[in-house]
């Protein structure tokens, strides 16, 4: 396989790591309003926690999107 | 905008620096020219500057301007004040003006002045250097906040409470590590962020202007769906530039609250 094909089909494969960070961040939602559900009173008090849970799963999925580019952009 | 000549997609164009007048101005070597990145922080100052003008006029019976204005600083107030505590009250200034400056970028670089010929919007906030910078003033007053209160006793941050003595070396490695990395992921996180979404938007764009050009069957195929899903991605982004905006002010007042109450 020739070296600029090779780069290509990484950046693709990097994309499967956006699809599962994607599986990561409608988790953190789902399980908040699970809970919020049960316990509306605390709901209110925990959105911080949610954000950052949020953005440490959002991270992983930006991390992918910065492989990409950097094999299709830099390497 | 968009690559409208031909079907060559050049989603990358949008965040290429270049001077506004046409000319550099080189001084010594070093390029000084007033680029269009000066040209849009000058006007997210300019913009945020109108805004809060709006609630700065002290009335006795507040008006809508004071309204929008005051909900802001209350958001901000009440996050640190929630993170942080009593002590929070001192970072106000600080996180206000870092949060409002982050929003005010990220919406301005979403305005579509695209449709006025030889105008391009320019987001501020997607180069990692804009928002590295940002990332770096954040630790910065994490680290003299925590060491000028906590002198040397700030490393106990390191070192959770109730860890097993054996324990100790390694924890204190990984817990340094993931201090030493926050920078980097709070500048990355909105700088890839916007990144991601105006190449998006452009792809889209270049998607409906190509689809125009082909004609016949491309514009019911191509054209209609894009235009509708850009629609939809713009509100996100819209919902994006809020969110990333939050995040930034609340993981820093997360950092600061470890930096003045420790663990």
């Amino acid at each position: 396989m020739d070296a600029e094909a090779a780069k290509l089909l990484g950046a693709g494969l990097a994309a499967i790591g956006m699809g599962i960070a994607a599986l990561g961040v409608g988790n953190v939602f789902a399980k908040f309003l699970e809970g919020a559900l049960r316990n509306p009173g605390a709901a209110d008090s925990q959105q911080g926690r949610l954000f950052i849970g949020f953005a440490a799963a959002e991270l992983l999925g930006l991390l992918a999107f910065v492989t990409m580019i950097i094999l299709v952009f830099v390497a | 905008m968009a690559a409208a000549e031909g079907s060559k997609i050049d989603p990358m164009h949008q965040f290429l620096i270049e001077p506004v007048m046409g000319s550099h101005w080189v001084v010594g070597g070093y390029d000084l020219s007033f680029t269009n990145s000066a040209l849009w922080m000058v006007l997210t100052v300019v913009a945020l500057w109108a805004f809060m003008m709006m609630g700065m006029r002290r009335q006795l019976v507040p008006g809508r301007g004071q309204m929008a204005v005051e909900a802001f600083t209350g958001f901000i107030g009440g996050m640190l004040q929630a993170n942080i505590g009593p002590q929070g009250k001192r970072f106000v200034p600080y996180v206000f003006s870092l949060f409002m400056f982050i929003l005010f970028a990220n919406i301005l670089g979403l305005l579509p002045f695209g449709i006025v010929p030889g105008v391009h919007p320019f987001t501020i906030t997607s180069h990692l250097t804009v928002t590295g910078v940002l990332a770096i003033i954040s630790f910065a007053i994490v680290l003299i906040v925590g060491f000028g209160r906590h002198g040397f006793h700030f490393f106990s941050l390191f070192v959770p409470h109730g860890t097993p003595v054996p324990m100790i070396p390694l924890i204190f490695v990984v817990e340094l590590m993931s201090f030493l990395v926050r920078p980097f992921s709070l500048g990355l996180r909105l700088f890839v962020a916007m990144t991601a979404g105006h190449i998006l938007l452009k792809v889209l764009a270049a998607f409906v202007v190509n689809g125009i050009n082909l004609g016949g069957g491309y514009l019911a195929l191509v054209t209609l769906p894009s235009l509708v899903l850009m629609v939809g991605i713009t509100l996100l982004e819209l919902l994006v530039a809020a969110i990333q905006a939050y995040v930034f002010a609340l993981l820093t007042s997360v950092y600061l609250n470890d930096a003045v109450n420790l663990h």
